[in-house]
């Protein structure tokens, strides 16, 4: 059984009952994603193009959200996208791993037509606005792997800010 | 028990049904991958898209996955844009049926998809399984589907209603007629004798009469009245659809019986006018994964002996979690649509030894407009 | 790594659930960990008098409200058993045992353990079993407070 709570001991009415629970999976990452996590290992974001509507999606998940039909072509995207929004964090929380505050926000990088979320830094929070350019920053080659933590975040990088009408069909 | 229904009853049917190939692991496809060529076919096999849909409803469950909200990342696989009247239900998608069938009743849509989707693969099935049970008085032992259904086959035996080699029979015959069964993953041909010589798993069960551990997806589209008509020659009409569940305190139930089948088989009006006959249908796709249920589905469904009961091979054949119910009433309703069958009977279970049950009544003509089946 | 092998990882849910168990289930629990087993007073649909082990807060049957909690067992009688030739992860014993629907002295209903019988011959329905305690200061307000259930005539 796993560690936490047990029952409390007590001499009066039993209130409580420990009913822990942990179930191990195991997780695949099915084709799409497992394409585009082999990308983040060698330093690229790829994404899947859908053959229907054209629409670019990264990360890819195999199928079309608004066609329901299966992305086919992959397409590499390069490192610099736009801001569509984002938030400062300020609040802690059980698991948290970055100093707040901190600045979570949307990217969306050139070439997609979904923003996903990511870490901003090199700012400070007080001067994060939507449309700022930025870019990736990745860890070293050889600390490169099959996770998102090969990108350890993204940074302004000082292009002028991109017109609002530009990205606000993906707010 | 509840009446014969005399409600008028809007004729539904099904008109379309796919499944995949039941397979031990599809473990290069996640769910939704796994789902799309499935949501595929079901469309395609009728010339209709996401667009000619009223409704879609689902069924699956994120134990199965680890993950919650995972049904939400499987509607990728239907394309839900422009927004769309959805629906899930954590439940075989037997149950997801009878959710667009009750919404189908009140005239607005005419047509939704069903489907449904489980991978048992990642993990220990027989682990997640005693989530679903009384977290105080039963999950804390974790007993394991199979202890439980073997408590029930034991009760069978005791009260002289089976034997071990019915039991044997069940899963001989099955398995022989998945053999015609492109989607079947267990089918082999061995007679009783030898599967009596099986070890025994948890006594009185042995090896033979559990189900398989399955990955696979299913889909069926439902049409209304002329709608179905349009869309199918030959639809598999809805005469009747009901579900009812029991106690979940094992100790305070009849194991040897299953009176929320026949519960749910009145309300589904398959005993007709004449209350207490001998049900007489063509074919009938019983959900019993372990072979000494479908002795206890059969009594209360009164099915006469000259039934064919899973010529599929069941889910002794194929058992995906959250599928193989639905994959029932596909079975029965592929009969009736190819014309191999007039009148058919489609059971679904769910939770330990047939807690709670699903009986769908099909057949080829509709049921009569003003009443009830 | 092949560009068509598909990556997996292993994933793990746990949780440290702590439930609150109201009046029923908790005074259950209680008697458990002082050595007693209750059971709730009811009603069958015709009225007759009917004891509900372990106790819910409605009847199963009739769903109505249950009543005072009695003392039922320690002893009962197996209505159907299981053999668990290869117990799996935290189930109740680690060597083979039967499950066993137990229909305790006193009670209408049964409820589920494991019977620790050594082999399968020494068990059939009908046969009479009693509880084993674990000892009083392991005993926290919880089902397994009774360690599994033993043949009634081999109890020391």
């Amino acid at each position: 059984m796993t560690d936490g709570p047990a029952t409390p001991a007590t001499d009066g009415p039993v209130t409580k009952l420990a009913t822990p629970i942990r179930i191990e999976y195991e997780y695949t990452a099915g084709l799409a994603q497992s394409r585009f996590l082999k990308g983040i290992a060698e330093g690229k974001f790829l994404g899947q193009r859908c053959p229907a509507c054209g629409k670019v999606y990264v990360p890819p998940r195999g199928s079309c959200p608004t066609d329901g039909v299966a992305t086919t072509d992959e397409v590499q995207l390069g490192n610099t996208g736009t801001v569509t929004t984002y938030c400062v964090v300020n609040v802690p929380f059980q698991g948290q791993s970055i100093e707040i505050p901190y600045i979570c926000a949307q990217i969306l990088l050139d070439g997609a037509n979904i923003a996903f979320m990511g870490l901003i830094q090199e700012i400070p929070t007080d001067q994060i606005r939507m449309g700022m350019r930025v870019e990736a920053v990745w860890v070293d080659k050889d600390q490169l792997g099959l996770s998102m933590a090969s990108v350890k975040y993204f940074r302004p990088n000082g292009e002028p800010d991109a017109p609002y009408e530009s990205f606000q069909e993906y707010l | 028990m509840s009446p014969a229904p005399t409600r008028t009853v809007r004729p539904v049917a099904v008109v379309s049904f796919a499944q995949s190939k039941s397979v031990r692991r599809e473990d290069h496809r996640n769910e939704v991958e796994m789902l799309m060529p499935v949501v595929t076919e079901v469309f395609s096999s009728i010339g209709v898209t996401k667009n000619d849909m009223g409704f879609v409803c689902s069924g699956s469950t994120d134990y199965l996955v680890g993950a919650p909200f995972s049904f939400v990342s499987a509607l990728d696989a239907v394309g839900v844009w422009p927004p769309m009247r959805e629906s899930h239900v954590e439940m075989d998608g037997a149950w997801a049926l009878y959710e667009a069938w009750t919404l189908l009743q009140e005239g607005e849509i005419d047509t939704a998809l069903v489907y449904c989707f489980g991978r048992s693969s990642p993990s220990d099935l027989q682990r997640i399984l005693a989530l679903q049970l009384d977290p105080y008085y039963m999950a804390p032992m974790w007993p394991d589907p199979v202890a439980l259904a073997a408590l029930q086959a034991q009760a069978l035996i005791d009260a002289g209603k089976a034997t071990e080699r019915d039991f044997a029979a069940v899963a001989a015959r099955s398995r022989r007629d998945a053999l015609g069964n492109p989607n079947a993953q267990v089918a082999k041909d061995q007679g009783p004798d030898e599967l009596l010589g099986d070890d025994y798993v948890v006594a009185p069960l042995r090896r033979h009469a559990l189900p398989p551990v399955t990955d696979g997806a299913a889909a069926i589209v439902l049409a209304a009245g002329a709608r179905a008509e349009a869309l199918r020659e030959r639809p598999a009409w809805i005469t009747g659809i009901d579900h009812r569940i029991e106690t979940h305190a094992l100790g305070a139930r009849d194991l040897t019986t299953s009176s929320s089948t026949r519960a749910a088989a009145e309300g589904a009006g398959l005993f007709g006018t004449s209350g207490g006959a001998s049900v007489a249908v063509d074919v009938a796709e019983l959900h019993t994964p372990f072979a000494s249920q479908e002795i206890i589905v059969r009594d209360a469904l009164r099915l006469a002996d000259s039934v064919a009961v899973n010529p599929s091979g069941g889910a002794l054949a194929a058992n995906a979690l959250m599928v193989a119910g639905l994959v029932r009433i596909g079975e029965a309703a592929a009969r009736i649509m190819d014309g191999s069958a007039s009148r058919a009977v489609a059971h679904a279970t769910s939770g330990p030894c047939l807690q709670q049950n699903l009986v769908c009544a099909l057949a080829a003509e509709p049921p009569a407009a003003g009443g009830g089946a | 790594m092949a560009d068509s092998e598909v990556l997996r990882a292993p994933h793990v849910l746990e949780y440290p659930y702590l439930r609150s168990v109201g009046p029923v289930i908790g005074a259950f629990l209680t008697g458990l960990r002082d050595g007693h087993i209750l059971g709730a007073r009811s009603q069958s649909p015709d009225g007759a008098p009917t004891v509900i082990v372990p106790p819910t807060e409605y009847d199963p049957t009739t769903g109505r409200d249950v009543g005072e909690l009695v003392e039922v067992g320690p002893s009962g009688v197996v209505t159907t058993w299981a053999w668990a030739s290869a117990p799996r992860k935290d189930q109740p014993l680690d060597r083979p045992f039967a499950w066993a629907l137990v229909r305790l002295d006193g009670a209408d209903t049964a409820m589920l353990h494991a019977v620790d019988a050594g082999a399968p011959g020494a068990m059939a329905s009908g046969m009479r079993v009693t509880a084993r305690w674990r000892a009083p200061g392991e005993r926290v307000g919880r089902l397994l407070d009774i360690e599994c259930f033993v043949p009634e005539a081999a109890a020391p």
